[in-house]
């Protein structure tokens, strides 16, 4: 008699053919491609072996080596089999993926986070906006490539009497300590951008 | 000639009852809610961002300030992930301390929650009682903590210290106490005929609704689904614990209300039982090197020294992996994916916050309810701004 992990892994690499699934610290992890991305949560959530019901969570994860730059990572929960699973997905940064809300209603929110955060594309999302950013924000703040400081900066203008968004002054560069190497001390912001506060 | 013709609200950003900064946008006819778009993101700091460049330890107090008003639970589904990627076991007696304040978190929350809400549907005097026990529970996270709501007490490895003597006593103290301030809430409350039409039969989700659109905690168990994270997935050591999992039978405003009430009184039977069980030894594993060293050992060894401060600069170095893990925090399931890269700061570190799902549904709850039934539904669902927008 096999545990209901491995009956609901055997399920999976038969009738969804993914890329790889394993299982890690008891929750299985499943890689499959973008185009039968529908199909498989379809079957996920509805597969009287696996009954994953319920869409936890959506992460984008940004790679930027990697070929494919996106992973998205979708959390799934079976309160049937107690069971936690994580299906991955990549893609590059041109490329969209299908929406997910016709399975799960609750992709849409996740869904224009990731937009909003990486600017991860959605078919056939009802209402791709951003969420948590500021409106007419510019940028995907959690790209690896965003600085953390961002690029505006808000404050109140006395003279305009309105809010205005002015380019980042730091009063002070960022320090980056490698840690690596303690001894060789530290290297500061790039000096060069004069007029910003740099010494 | 009576032609329907919505008109478009603006409910917030600074509204008492949208408790924080939200944006609702209301299409109303007459005073029928026909659509509600719900803007966060007014408090968005980043946390994700932030938490990417700081090491473990520092990436600590940034769970606090997430659900700011149950801090610890934050703090203990980060402190889980940790553990679980560099596979390190708590002493016993830190997973204990941390059942306790996690309970007392979930107190803290609910007698916030439910105290507000009432308010915003007009009773006044439970904000005053639950407030006056709030306090009393804040000098407890004061005593371990220094702090009376940013924390930063939970490691990965267990606790930051010791609890101080005779804080066990206090805590007893206040359990012995405290069933009896959730009666008498519960009289000015429960059978109330105002509060009753106020929350019955408003924002009802069924069950199947309730699994689809992502909801979680006890705002799943009032629609009648039996599950807790404590029961169905126990970490640390809840599987110890005898308590109750209160479930709701029509998901309405009401039994998240009677849900929450009862969920107070099996935190104070889990306090007790954590107290008068409390383990003895060290509160957090310190053969792992995710501990400092102690200072008296700092006095003798070079190696204290050098640990001590690689650990404060470099900080401890976590295992390629990523890992999704749970907490059941007052408000739902507070999840935390950890991917690490084998260095000394999170690579990512996704936070799910319960509020974020129960907010998305927010449509579909006050479809077809009036105006007024908006902050009912808003506070029966338990949102706090800090960590819908992290």
């Amino acid at each position: 008699m096999s545990s209901p992990i491995d009956l609901v892994v055997q399920t999976i690499s038969e009738k969804i053919n993914p890329i790889d699934v394993k299982v890690i610290n008891n929750q299985i992890e499943i890689i499959i491609e973008p185009r039968q991305i529908i199909s498989s949560f379809q079957f996920l959530k509805d597969s009287s072996k696996c009954q994953f019901r319920q869409l936890t969570d959506i992460a984008g994860v940004d790679y930027p080596d990697r070929e494919n730059r996106f992973e998205v990572v979708y959390h799934l929960l079976s309160f049937k089999n107690n069971l936690r699973a994580r299906v991955k997905v990549y893609i590059d940064e041109g490329s969209a993926i299908d929406s997910l809300t016709s399975v799960f209603p609750c992709a849409n929110w996740f869904e224009r986070e990731a937009f909003d955060m990486y600017g991860i594309q959605f078919n056939d999302h009802p209402d791709l906006r951003r969420i948590l950013t500021d409106y007419g924000f510019e940028g995907y703040p959690l790209r690896k490539d965003f600085p953390l400081s961002g690029n505006v900066e808000v404050r109140y203008n006395e003279i305009e009497k309105k809010i205005v968004y002015e380019p980042v002054k730091l009063q002070q560069d960022y320090r980056h300590f490698d840690i690596q190497s303690p001894w060789e001390g530290t290297t500061y912001k790039e000096e060069e951008q004069d007029g910003n506060g740099g010494k | 000639m009576a032609e329907s013709k919505t008109v478009t609200v603006n409910f917030g950003p600074v509204h008492p009852a949208a408790h924080g900064v939200l944006r609702l946008i209301l299409d109303l006819d007459g005073e029928v809610v026909e659509r509600a778009d719900p803007h966060i993101g007014l408090l968005h700091r980043g946390t994700e961002k932030l938490i990417e460049t700081k090491t473990y330890l520092q990436a600590i107090p940034y769970f606090d300030r997430l659900d700011y008003v149950a801090p610890m639970n934050q703090e203990h589904a980060f402190a889980l992930a940790i553990e679980k990627l560099m596979k390190v076991d708590v002493p016993k007696r830190g997973q204990y301390i941390r059942v306790l304040f996690s309970e007392i978190g979930r107190l803290l929350s609910h007698l916030l929650n439910v105290t507000t809400t009432a308010m915003d549907v007009g009773a006044m005097t439970p904000i005053t009682w639950g407030f006056d026990e709030r306090e009393k529970l804040l000098d407890f996270y004061e005593e371990v903590s220094g702090s009376r709501f940013h924390a930063n007490y939970f490691r990965a490895g267990g606790v930051h210290q010791d609890l101080p003597d005779g804080l066990l006593e206090k805590i007893n103290d206040f359990c012995i106490s405290f069933p009896k301030v959730v009666d008498d809430m519960e009289t000015l409350l429960t059978e109330n005929r105002i509060f009753k039409q106020r929350n019955v039969d408003i924002g009802k989700i069924s069950k199947e609704e309730a699994v689809d659109n992502g909801f979680s905690g006890f705002v799943l168990r009032a629609s009648g689904v039996p599950w807790d994270l404590r029961r169905s997935q126990p970490y640390d050591s809840y599987e110890d614990f005898d308590f109750k999992v209160p479930i709701g039978k029509n998901g309405d405003c009401y039994d998240r209300y009677l849900c929450q009430m009862d969920e107070m009184r099996e935190s104070v039977k889990i306090m007790t039982q954590c107290i008068n069980n409390m383990p003895s030894g060290e509160v957090i594993n310190r053969d792992t090197k995710i501990a400092p060293p102690k200072r008296a050992e700092m006095k003798e060894s070079m190696e204290a020294i050098i640990h001590h401060f690689k650990f404060f600069t470099e900080g401890f170095h976590v295992p390629e992996g990523e890992i999704y893990t749970a907490v059941e925090a007052p408000k739902g399931e507070f999840g935390v994916y950890l991917i690490s890269d084998n260095t000394s700061r999170p690579y990512r570190c996704k936070i799910r916050a319960p509020g974020f799902a129960h907010l998305q549904a927010f449509n579909l709850l006050s479809k077809g309810h009036l105006l007024a039934d908006v902050p009912a539904i808003l506070g029966s669902l338990a949102i706090v701004f800090g960590e819908v927008d992290r």
